[in-house]
């Protein structure tokens, strides 16, 4: 097990390369550059050159790649572009509350999923069935963007008893219900196409579990019967719904720029966007890596996971 | 059903005819790779250090346990698999290491016939389809003649004409099996591997599919190896048999040598689990295979029997038998340093 | 061919055959078109979809106005003259709607055409010759398949500069590698089956032997997967539209019209502006889920 992580390990190193590269490859064919953001008209040329001199923009590319490496390499992220904020600071402000939102919206869609998946399994083609079959589809179709909006506009706007965004109430403290009364909309939200995704797979995996011949007995006794009877089944069922939660990382940070954007929750999400409108470079690329890292660390944290789980499966 | 009369098809033997195939110390290694960087950390010695003549017009059965190498054998003569060590000499050819489009002319002359009818033959394609490809793709025929010799080869194997428009899936084990003969005919070839063609069949169709490949040979002159493991149908069909354990020819000879006189223990063992007709040799005490096979990874030292042999003798522990013929020089040789 | 040899053996063997029942042969398209059509909801999703199709087809001749131009009051309520109102400036809301969905299919269609197409030869190439190869294109997929792909995404086009054409490219860029790692699969397995073995000892060439033999068998997953991707292009897109990053105005997209939605003015006063848009994004990405869905299960070999 330890070479094996050990391995993956080795792997992520030329994969993470690979990405810083098209990271700076992709940005650095982008036609404006950050001092055209603040070029005053009547700003002589020369102080443009001299700024852009300052900022390592008339190095050649390969350099500015290599000074950038480099510099990462001993733990820096380099400085914002726009607010001359050290990236590192920049983002460690916004990183908490997008974990924060990404957790509960993680809890919730498992608090979520888990029951109305096995009630589905359970009630195998019956109306329940359908019904929580269908309301998965329209939980993984319906656009994050679209929802936020309709959330806004029922409980903050018609009945008013949610906040429409951000964190907290303007200026003050209102206490731990005021946090979470804010954390509600968005993290429905981001929940949405997870638990959507998850009913489907709980139903599968408890549909495999109630194939074996044991448990048909029990079954055919009852849902109550059930529960007394079968809660090792349920583990096994749950198990591998747990375990392959990492995967749902990359959804959850894709899902955190819009709803971040919509909600405005100070987070990761809406720095990516602000970082992209001023053409910060070295925010964007740092943020890209950190993704990058979390995206990769989630899937090996998954296989560990999940060979952990089940004794069958041996990692190779 | 046609009756075959077996004497018959047995060819005289002979010690003459020269080899069609030759091969010589043919080794077929898997990697096993383990470890942080995946370095290979040893093989599975599927075949290890072969020597055989298969020679024209003949059938030379390949008997063994599942996993001992035989159809790995097949596969490697046939180029599908590649070969580590050692020779495949083709009419006098060393095509070892043919490249894919020089290998390409010689698939006319060497096919194959598969185990499992089911998974052999294409699913998407009709029965003609199946059959024209094979000859459009190496100019046999034409697209205006293929159809003809489609119902041709349909004939020749027993499948009525009517049927070339259909998918396999609607065929049953033992029509595929003709299905794939037929597609094995398509190219007019020499020299066939018939890979276990009848344990997948029922046995009362085992019989039918051996006698087809029995008089196709007859009338085609083609020369089989006939890889089977047990003894049953090779007995009926081969001219020669090989006996195969862990990689290794253990015995070889004329099908009367292998039944009436086996001089391995493992071939005498093979030849109890076989329902003896032969009165005589019913008396013989019967030898109750020990153990299960060895790892192909690690095979026992010296002779690779031994951890099973109910003979075996500090010697066999040490040192490794090699296949010798026997004294009379009539082919017979086996690898064992205590012939039966 | 030895013709005369085979001619011989004809009589001998023909009374062997066994007759095969002689019932219709069912073609594999009908079969799973029976399979399919026992899923309701997939059949619902198939028509909306046809319908949509039709819409596109047929927008100049639906849209009671010209999508782009100026035909009423700011902002509107619904009314006879303008089914689903207008916009802040004045546009039928009905007749962008219209455009609108042109977009999507477009959008959703072309992205999933060119990522498979691409994703399936990675995948083809990369099992079939193993080695080096392999090991390449599977590390180039990882590191593809690690970048977080909205922000990445996003980057791009911010980068590149927003229009049609960059996120259907874009969105491509980034959607292949699960294509290649599916293909990859079957392949490996089917590499594996006697049927492409004896395809390699009857001296097939191996363009033929890949696109004849181990194709067709990687198909029935790859269609499903295309029919998802075509959902979740068009739930992309609209995404990226919405933040201003996609479809750029006065091009009309389900996405740019919901953006202008965002000030909760409009959102609580005016539902016509963003309703519409919503729900048929809703709609569409539902539909075409439904028909993938319900082509998992028809094509499933399994059943």
């Amino acid at each position: 097990m330890l070479t094996y992580i050990a391995r993956r390990l080795l792997i992520f190193i030329p994969v993470l390369l690979g990405i810083t590269v098209i990271n700076f490859i992709i940005v650095n064919m982008a036609p404006g550059n950050p001092v055209d953001m603040y070029i005053d008209p009547n700003m002589s040329p020369d102080i443009i050159e001299a700024k852009k001199e300052a900022l390592g923009l008339n190095d050649p590319i390969l350099i500015q790649y290599l000074k950038w490496l480099g510099t990462l390499l001993t733990g820096d992220l380099g400085y914002s572009m726009s607010s001359y904020a050290p990236v590192a600071q920049l983002v460690g402000e916004r990183i908490m509350p997008t974990v924060t939102l990404g957790l509960a919206a993680l809890v919730l869609a498992l608090l979520i999923a888990i029951p109305l998946g096995i009630l589905s399994a359970l009630k195998q083609n019956t109306k329940i069935d359908y019904l929580v079959t269908g309301l998965s589809f329209i939980g993984t179709s319906i656009p994050n963007f679209f929802l936020g909006l309709a959330l806004i506009y029922i409980f903050a706007v018609n009945l008013g008893v949610l906040p429409t965004g951000g964190m907290q109430k303007l200026g003050g403290d209102g206490g731990m219900w005021d946090r979470i009364a804010h954390m509600i909309l968005p993290a429905i939200v981001l929940a949405t196409a997870i638990a959507g995704r998850k009913v489907r797979y709980v139903r599968a995996s408890m549909l495999d579990v109630l194939k074996q011949d044991y448990l048909r007995t029990a079954r055919s006794k009852g849902v109550h019967e059930f529960w007394v009877t079968n809660k090792h089944a349920l583990r096994n069922a749950l198990l591998p719904v747990i375990t392959v939660v990492g995967l749902e990382i990359p959804l959850l940070l894709g899902g955190a720029i819009i709803t971040e954007q919509i909600f405005q929750w100070p987070g990761i999400g809406q720095l990516t966007l602000q970082s992209m409108m001023s053409r910060d470079y070295p925010t964007i690329m740092a943020l890209n890596l950190i993704a990058a890292i979390a995206v990769l660390g989630a899937n090996l944290l998954t296989d560990i996971l999940y060979s952990a789980a089940d004794p069958r499966i041996k990692v190779s | 059903m046609i009756e075959f009369d077996a004497r018959a098809y047995d060819r005289p033997e002979s010690q003459t005819a020269s080899p069609l195939v030759k091969l010589d110390g043919l080794k077929t290694y898997y990697p096993i790779r383990k470890g942080l960087l995946g370095r290979v950390r040893g093989h599975v010695k599927a075949v290890d250090d072969v020597s055989l003549d298969i020679r024209e017009g003949e059938t030379l059965g390949l008997v063994g346990e599942s996993g001992c190498g035989k159809s790995t054998i097949g596969r490697t003569i046939l180029r599908l698999e590649e070969s580590t060590g050692g020779q495949i000499v083709y009419k006098g050819e060393n095509i070892t290491r043919y490249s894919t489009s020089k290998m390409r002319p010689l698939r006319t002359e060497m096919q194959m016939i598969f185990q499992d009818p089911f998974s052999s033959l294409n699913p998407w394609m009709r029965v003609k389809d199946i059959l024209k490809e094979p000859m459009l793709a190496h100019g046999k025929a034409t697209a205006s003649t293929a159809d003809a010799e489609v119902d041709r080869l349909l004939d020749a194997v027993g499948i009525p004409r009517s049927y070339k428009d259909r998918y396999v899936h609607e065929f049953s084990g033992g029509q595929r099996q003709r299905i794939g003969i037929a597609r094995a005919l398509s190219l007019n070839p020499k020299f066939i591997v018939c890979d276990e063609p009848v344990s997948a069949l029922d046995v009362s169709i085992q019989a039918q599919v051996l006698n087809l490949l029995k008089a196709l040979q007859k009338e085609l002159g083609l020369t089989y190896l006939f890889i089977a493991h047990g003894l049953g149908a090779v007995k009926y069909i081969s001219t020669r048999i090989a006996v195969m354990y862990l990689g290794k020819v253990v015995e070889i000879g004329t099908k009367e040598q292998i039944f009436r006189n086996p001089k391995h223990p493992y071939t005498q063992i093979l030849l109890n689990a076989y329902p003896v007709p032969n009165p005589h040799l019913r008396g013989r005490e019967k030898m109750v295979v020990q153990g299960d096979v060895p790892s192909p990874t690690a095979p026992p030292s010296g002779c690779r029997f031994h951890t099973r042999c109910p003979f075996a003798q500090e010697r066999c522990r040490q040192e490794e038998p090699p296949l010798t013929a026997d004294s009379l020089g009539d082919g017979h040789a086996a690898a064992c340093h205590f012939t039966l | 061919m030895s013709t005369t040899k085979l001619q011989a053996l004809t009589q001998a063997h023909a009374p062997a055959m066994p007759e095969i029942e002689n019932t219709q042969v069912e073609s594999r398209f009908r079969q799973v078109a029976r399979r399919f059509a026992r899923n309701k909801m997939a059949v619902i999703g198939l028509f909306f979809c046809i319908l949509l199709f039709a819409v596109g087809i047929f927008a100049p001749l639906l849209q009671p106005y010209p999508p782009d131009q100026v035909t009423g009051d700011f902002s509107a309520p619904p009314s006879s003259a303008h089914l689903l109102g207008t916009d802040q400036i004045g546009r039928d809301v009905l007749s962008r709607l219209i455009s609108a969905a042109q977009v999507s299919l477009l959008v959703g269609f072309a992205t999933v055409a060119i990522y498979v197409a691409f994703g399936t030869l990675v995948g083809l190439l990369s099992a079939y010759y193993g080695g080096w190869i392999d090991t390449l294109f599977m590390r180039i997929t990882d590191m593809f398949m690690a970048f977080p792909f909205m922000m990445v995404i996003l980057v791009v086009v911010s980068v590149v500069g927003p229009s049609l054409f960059t996120i259907i490219a874009v969105l491509a860029l980034f959607s292949w590698p699960s294509i290649a790692r599916l293909v990859r699969g079957s392949v490996l397995s089917l590499k594996q089956a006697d049927h492409v073995r004896a395809a390699v000892s009857l001296g097939l060439k191996t363009p033929r032997v890949i696109m004849q033999h181990i194709f067709p068998g990687a198909l029935a997953p790859i269609i499903v997967n295309a029919t998802f991707g075509v959902a979740s292009a068009i739930l992309t897109e609209s995404g990226l539209s919405f933040l201003g990053m996609g479809v750029q105005p006065p091009t009309a997209s389900w996405g740019n019209m919901l953006s202008e939605a965002q000030s909760i003015s409009v959102l609580s006063d005016q539902p016509w502006l963003w309703l519409p848009a919503g729900l048929a994004i809703l709609l569409t990405v539902l539909a075409i889920n439904f028909v993938g869905d319900g082509l998992r299960d028809a094509l499933d070999p399994k059943q």
